[in-house]
C-alpha cells in the first residue's frame, strides 16, 4: 500500500500524485510515441482511431460523468467538427487554424443546445439532444451545396509547416497530440472552481445555486466544453475516413459514444480513455470471432449494435463504476494482499434527500 | 444595528399561503431562531430569503440592500450561506471538495484562466484551501478531509454542512435544523459551535430548530410561527410561555 505524505497544499494541486505516477504516465507516453515504428499500418490507422474516439469520450465524460446532463447527440457534434474543418480545408484554409476553428464552433453549436435544454435532465434531455442529432443529420444530407449532401465529399489532406498529414502515421501522431491536450484542459478544469460547480451541478442543483453557482451559465458552458472536444475529434475523424458523408454521424454512433462514457467508468477521465478502447476493438472482436459463432449468428445483421446494447446494460447493472472501476478494485486487491477487504467499494446508501425543493 | 429586514413578506402556493405577512428584523451579531410546529412555514421563509422561491408580496433587505428580486445564485456572494434540512451536500465528492464548492462564490479568475492553469489559478486554488483548512480546523474535521461525503456518517456530514456554509465566510448564516437526526452529545457539539460562530467569528445566525434545550442555549431572540404567521417574538423563555404558542403546541380551544 502506498502512502502519500502531504507536507504542502501544493502537493494537492500537481497532476501526479506520486513520483510513481510520472513515471508510468511518462513511460506510457514514450511507449504511444514509438508504436508506430514496430506494428503494421493497420494497427497503427486502429489505434488512431481509438484516440479520436477517446477525445470525444473525454469531452462527453465532462458532461455525463461530471456535470449529470445526459447526450444522445454527440454524433452530430462530431460531425459538425468534421464538416467545419474540411470545408474549411477545401477553401484553402490551412490545418493550424481550420482545427481550432472546428473546435470552437461546434462549441458554439453545444451552446445553441445547452441554452435551450438548461431546465432538462434525463430522459428528457436524451430526447431533446436526440431530436438535436436527427435535425443535425438531415442538415449533413440537405444542404448539398456545402456538404456535398448523400455523395459525400473527399476531405483534402491537410499540410501543417509544410508536412502532409496523411495515412495511419499522420492521424495517429496528430490525434495523439490533440487527445493529451484535451487531457491536460479536462484535468485542469476538475482541479478548479470550474470543474467543481460541474460536480456540484451533478451532486444537487439546490445546493450549487445557494453556493453561488449560476446553474445557467455551468450547464451552458459544460455543453459548449464537450462539444468543443468533440469537434476537435470530429475534426480528426475527417482525416480519419478520408471521405465524408452525412450517414457516418447517425444515432448509433451517438449510443457509442455513451457507451464509451459508461463502459469506460462513470466520473474518470482514465474511464473515458478505457470506454474509447473498449469501443473501438469490439467491432474488430466480432469480426474475428464472426465466422467460429454457432447457428450462423455471424450472419444476422444488426449484431454490432445489439451487443453494444447488451454490455451497455450489463455494465449499469453489475459494474457501475466500468472498466476503471473494476481496475482499481484489483489494484486495491493486490495492495491489500492478503488482507481482502470485499467493503472497499461499497457506498452507503445516501439518505432520503428532499425532493420538495426541485 | 439592523443586519436582515423581512417586510411583510408572504408566498402563495396556489390557495396556500404558506407564508403570511411575515416581519421580523435580524441585529448584527444574534442568534434568532425560529420555532413552530410542522408545516409552520419556517423552512419556507429560509427558502424565500435563499431566493429559491418568489416571494409574492413584501420585501427583503440585507445589509441595507434590497434583494427580493436578485437571482438565487448571487446570495452566496452577498453574505448569506444556508444549510438544509436533509442535508444537500456533494455525495460524490470528498470533505475538502465540498468545502472548496462553498469557496466558488469567491472565485476570481476567469474560465480561460482555470482551463490553462494560468499562475493567477493556482493562487487562487492555494488562497481557498488555506480557507477551507481553516475552516476544517475549526470544526475539528482534520481526519475525515480526503473521505467521500457517501462515506461519512450523518453527524459528521451535518457538521460538513455547517462547513460548507462557513467557507462562504458569511455575515449572515441559516441554519435549518442544525440538530435534526444528532443524538444528545452531537446536539451539545452543535450548540457550542453555534456559539463560537456567533462569539468568535462574528457572524449573525438565523435558526430554525425543534430542540427547545438547543434553542434556549444559544438564541438571543425567538419567533413562533404557525399556519404562515407570527404567533410571538422576543426573548426565548417569554415566546415559550405565551399563551398562543403553548396552545399552537398542545392544541387548545380557540377563545373567539
Amino acid at each position: 500500500m502506498r502512502y502519500v505524505f502531504k507536507t504542502d497544499y501544493r502537493q494537492d494541486l500537481t497532476l501526479s500524485r506520486h513520483p510513481g505516477d510520472l513515471f508510468w504516465y511518462g513511460l506510457l507516453f514514450v511507449v504511444t510515441l514509438l508504436i508506430p515504428f514496430f506494428l503494421g499500418e493497420f494497427y497503427v490507422g486502429e489505434l488512431g482511431g481509438v484516440f479520436i474516439f477517446a477525445i470525444a469520450g473525454v469531452g462527453l465524460m465532462l458532461l455525463v460523468g461530471y456535470t449529470g446532463l445526459i447526450s444522445l447527440g454527440h454524433a452530430a457534434f462530431l460531425g459538425i467538427g468534421a464538416y467545419t474543418n474540411s470545408v474549411l480545408l477545401a477553401q484553402g484554409v490551412p490545418f493550424l487554424i481550420t482545427l481550432p476553428i472546428s473546435g470552437l464552433f461546434t462549441a458554439f453549436c453545444g451552446v445553441a443546445i445547452g441554452l435551450p435544454t438548461l431546465r432538462m435532465s434525463g430522459l428528457y434531455l436524451a430526447i431533446a439532444t436526440l431530436a438535436f442529432g436527427s435535425i443535425v443529420g438531415t442538415i449533413f444530407q440537405k444542404w448539398s451545396s456545402v456538404t456535398g449532401g448523400f455523395d459525400g465529399f473527399a476531405v483534402p489532406t491537410p499540410y501543417v509547416f509544410g508536412i502532409p498529414i496523411e495515412g495511419a502515421n499522420g492521424v495517429y501522431y496528430t490525434s495523439l497530440a490533440v487527445l493529451v491536450f484535451c487531457i491536460w484542459l479536462t484535468a485542469n478544469i476538475l482541479r478548479t472552481p470550474l470543474g467543481r460547480a460541474m460536480v456540484a451541478i451533478r451532486d444537487s442543483e439546490v445546493s450549487a445555486q445557494s453556493m453561488g453557482i449560476n446553474l445557467a451559465w455551468y450547464k451552458s458552458m459544460a455543453f459548449a466544453i464537450s462539444a468543443g472536444m468533440t469537434g476537435l475529434a470530429g475534426a480528426l475523424f475527417a482525416h480519419y475516413v478520408r471521405y465524408l458523408a452525412p450517414d457516418a454521424f447517425e444515432v448509433l454512433l451517438s449510443v457509442q459514444f455513451v457507451t464509451i462514457v459508461f463502459v469506460g467508468g462513470l466520473g474518470s477521465i482514465h474511464g473515458a480513455i478505457f470506454g474509447a478502447i473498449f469501443v473501438r476493438l469490439l467491432p474488430q472482436f466480432i469480426a474475428i470471432v464472426r465466422d467460429d459463432l454457432p447457428f450462423n449468428l455471424g450472419r444476422t445483421p444488426g449484431l454490432e449494435p445489439a451487443l453494444f446494447g447488451l454490455i451497455l446494460v450489463l455494465v449499469i447493472l453489475f459494474q457501475p463504476m466500468g472498466i476503471y472501476g473494476l481496475w482499481l478494485k484489483t489494484r486495491h486487491w493486490f495492495q491489500a494482499f492478503p488482507f481482502k477487504r470485499a467493503s472497499g467499494f461499497r457506498r452507503q446508501k445516501s439518505y432520503a434527500k428532499s425532493e420538495r425543493l426541485k | 444595528m439592523t443586519l436582515f429586514k423581512a417586510d411583510d413578506i408572504s408566498v402563495r402556493f396556489g390557495g396556500i399561503r404558506a407564508v403570511d405577512s411575515v416581519s421580523f428584523e435580524v441585529n448584527k451579531g444574534e442568534v434568532f431562531s425560529i420555532i413552530g410546529p410542522n408545516g409552520a412555514g419556517k423552512t419556507t421563509i429560509f427558502n424565500l430569503i435563499s431566493r429559491i422561491y418568489n416571494t409574492t408580496e413584501g420585501k427583503l433587505t440585507f445589509d441595507g440592500q434590497d434583494f427580493t428580486q436578485t437571482p438565487p445564485y448571487k446570495i452566496a456572494g452577498m453574505g448569506i450561506a444556508r444549510t438544509f434540512q436533509n442535508i444537500e451536500l456533494f455525495p460524490n465528492a470528498s470533505l475538502l471538495q465540498n468545502l472548496l464548492i462553498g469557496r466558488h462564490c469567491h472565485a476570481g479568475t476567469g474560465l480561460l484562466a482555470q482551463m490553462c492553469f494560468l499562475p493567477s489559478a493556482r493562487r487562487d486554488e492555494l488562497r481557498h484551501r488555506a480557507k477551507a483548512e481553516d475552516v476544517i480546523s475549526f470544526l475539528g474535521l482534520e481526519r475525515y478531509r480526503d473521505t467521500l461525503i457517501a462515506n461519512l456518517p450523518y453527524g459528521v456530514r451535518k457538521v460538513v454542512e455547517l462547513g460548507r456554509a462557513l467557507c462562504t465566510e458569511p455575515k449572515l448564516l441559516l441554519l435549518d435544523e442544525p440538530s435534526s437526526g444528532l443524538n444528545v452529545e452531537e446536539t451539545e457539539g452543535m450548540g457550542f459551535w453555534i456559539e463560537d460562530i456567533k462569539k468568535d467569528l462574528g457572524i449573525t445566525v438565523i435558526m430554525v430548530e425543534h430542540d427547545m434545550a438547543l434553542v434556549n442555549q444559544v438564541s438571543d431572540r425567538v419567533m413562533a410561527l404557525n399556519y404562515g404567521k407570527v404567533l410571538a417574538m422576543g426573548e426565548p423563555r417569554e415566546v415559550q410561555s405565551h399563551p398562543e404558542v403553548v396552545k399552537a403546541y398542545l392544541g387548545g380551544e380557540t377563545e373567539e
